[in-house]
């Protein structure tokens, strides 16, 4: 249910961010090419849950640990503290509850890291106020009535519900077009108007 | 006491390994008895590694035996999982060492209804303790010890053998490294009991059924286990695949014949699966299996939390169900699945899609080859096999 399926870039970044040997699930695993990445060169424990039987058939027969599940419902059966990293790669706006299913991660997990298409951006804002028609780009190429992508978000939307969810942010990305960094400073509006993706780490407030 | 029946004969001296367990080390039952002596009858293939860390142990099915990639000695025909065991093929008998012993209760060599009660002299019948699938599995765990064996690399199973493999990752977490549990469940359902119990009335309803006796009596209830077999067989296929197969073609005539002969070829193909069945197995034998998957309820043993049997388990699982498996169906694989992620361990779920049936797990699929090799692979890679 990718948006697109992420670039190599994108997928090292995540993989920077996690510790050698820790315990990660990934949220939407597709293919399995992130899970893989993982194990091959962080020697992390990588589980997987993907929504389609031929994602998980394809993950299973290169021998990762995957299952077939609906991030918005199965998330819950998970135990909490069950995992170091949960990983929603480009998921996010796949899903029916955003909300619950970042809450979820949070719970299942000590760490969360979220990616996805930063709809704040100044092309797609562009090509609303300009043409009035929804945006498609190269990131984000269905018409709007067939996009599995049901609840987009700009960055700014996706910094106010991680607030909600009692989130701290530890380290925010804004990414270019191909999932590479960019580098910059700024309040979250330059971030919101230049990053075409975002990549967020998030812990759970202490209580 | 009459040796008429080849399948009789098998129980008594069967044509592979057997190893005896004496009175000194009995095996505890789920009836709240000790059996002893008992033996296990089993088969293995390829060659055990140095530090014997390349065991794969593959549990059989309801009316399965030891003879899972070898010819069967009463019927010729070739191993119940030829499909996927051998040299090259996804259970790698070039790689692995393999293991497969015929099930406590069985009637393949292995202590059963119908082995000699030391007690009396003659065949247990119905004085054997009713086994579950928790003893046939504490009666394999003794058997991989008795081979020096600490940690299974592996523990495989389809069906009951899957309940078994189950079983195993719930009872010995530590020694077994990862378990393939294929089209199965965690508990047997009511409709599953209810047609276990069509087929038990079919053979106590035989005449010759004797109350469990016709062992000593020299006959046996054929009729009646070949019509258990048949009600049985069809719910192992499909819907889909029977009429595929079938459809409405008659058997070797054009027109009906108005009578109550075999008109139709699937009335000739569920005769012909009865018939042969009575040959090679024990009447008794199908009561006890039967009555095993029955009682099998592994929640149950945890407070009925299936996910507290798998608490902080160390082993990797890989659950396999098949679409048109109406038997065993997907839903229960599903909470399986659902309680080992509540256990927070590591699994793999993959449904298959087929019109094969529950049968499906015996034969070529290609996504279930691919499934199969991937997941022991991954389990090789992780348990240092590879190198």
């Amino acid at each position: 249910m990718n948006a697109k399926p992420a670039t190599r870039i994108d997928l090292l970044l995540v993989a920077s961010m996690v510790e050698t040997g820790a315990r990660v699930l990934d949220v939407g695993c597709g293919d399995g090419e992130l899970l893989r990445l993982l194990a091959d060169t962080r020697g992390v424990d990588a589980r997987g849950m993907e929504i389609s039987q031929k994602g998980v058939n394809d993950c299973v027969a290169k021998g990762l640990s995957v299952v077939q599940g609906d991030a918005d419902i199965d998330l819950a059966d998970y135990p909490t503290d069950g995992f170091d990293y949960v990983i929603l790669s480009q998921t996010l706006q796949a899903t029916r509850n955003p909300r619950h299913v970042l809450e979820q991660m949070l719970r299942i997990g000590k760490r969360a890291i979220v990616s996805f298409p930063n709809f704040g951006h100044w092309r797609i804002r562009w090509q609303i106020a300009a043409r009035g028609r929804m945006p498609v780009t190269s990131n984000l190429t269905y018409a709007w009535y067939e996009t599995p992508n049901i609840h987009f978000c700009s960055i700014q939307d996706f910094v106010s519900l991680a607030e909600m969810v009692e989130a701290r942010i530890v380290r925010a990305m804004a990414l270019d077009r191909e999932g590479a960094q960019m580098r910059f400073d700024g309040p979250w509006w330059v971030w919101n108007l230049l990053g075409e993706q975002a990549m967020f780490l998030l812990e759970r407030k202490r209580a | 006491m009459t040796e008429t029946f080849t399948s009789h004969a098998e129980a008594h001296s069967p044509q592979s390994p057997i190893a005896h367990f004496d009175a000194s080390q009995p095996l505890a039952m789920s009836a709240g008895v000790m059996l002893a002596p008992f033996s296990i009858a089993y088969q293995t293939y390829g060659r055990l590694n140095a530090d014997k860390s390349n065991a794969i142990l593959l549990c059989h099915a309801l009316t399965g035996d030891q003879h899972v990639a070898s010819v069967h000695p009463i019927t010729g025909k070739p191993g119940w999982w030829s499909a996927l065991v051998g040299p090259g093929k996804p259970i790698d008998t070039d790689k692995y060492f393999i293991i497969c012993s015929n099930v406590l209760g069985g009637c393949m060599g292995t202590t059963g209804p119908a082995s000699l009660n030391p007690a009396t002299g003659k065949p247990y019948g119905l004085d054997l303790p009713v086994v579950t699938i928790a003893d046939m599995v504490r009666a394999q765990a003794m058997l991989v010890q008795r081979l020096g064996i600490e940690t299974l690399f592996c523990v495989a199973g389809g069906s009951m053998g899957g309940m078994q493999a189950l079983q195993w990752a719930a009872l010995f977490p530590d020694r077994v490294f990862s378990v393939m549990i294929i089209a199965a469940a965690a508990r047997h359902s009511a409709q599953n009991i209810a047609f276990h119990e069509v087929g038990r009335q079919a053979v106590m309803a035989d005449p010759d059924w004797r109350g469990g006796r016709y062992l000593e009596e020299g006959v046996r209830p054929a009729k009646g286990l070949a019509v258990a077999r048949m009600a049985a067989h069809i719910t192992y296929l499909s819907e889909e695949a029977l009429q595929r197969k079938f459809g409405r073609k008659l058997q070797n005539r054009t027109e009906k014949t108005f009578s109550f002969d075999a008109d139709f070829q699937v009335e000739n193909y569920l005769r012909h699966q009865g018939s042969t069945f009575v040959d090679r197995f024990d009447a008794n034998s199908y009561l006890y299996v039967t009555r095993a998957c029955d009682y099998f309820d592994l929640a149950q043993d945890y407070g009925g939390s299936l996910a507290a049997a798998f608490m902080n388990s160390p082993t990797r699982f890989c659950v396999v169900s098949f679409t048109s498996d109406w038997l065993y169906t997907t839903a229960e694989s599903r909470v399986i699945v659902h309680a080992l992620n509540a256990a927070a361990a590591s699994v793999s779920f993959v449904e298959i899609e087929t019109d094969k049936g529950h049968d499906a797990f015996l034969l070529d699929e290609t996504d279930f080859i691919a499934t199969t090799r991937g997941f022991l692979a991954g389990a090789a890679r992780a348990r240092g096999l590879d190198t």
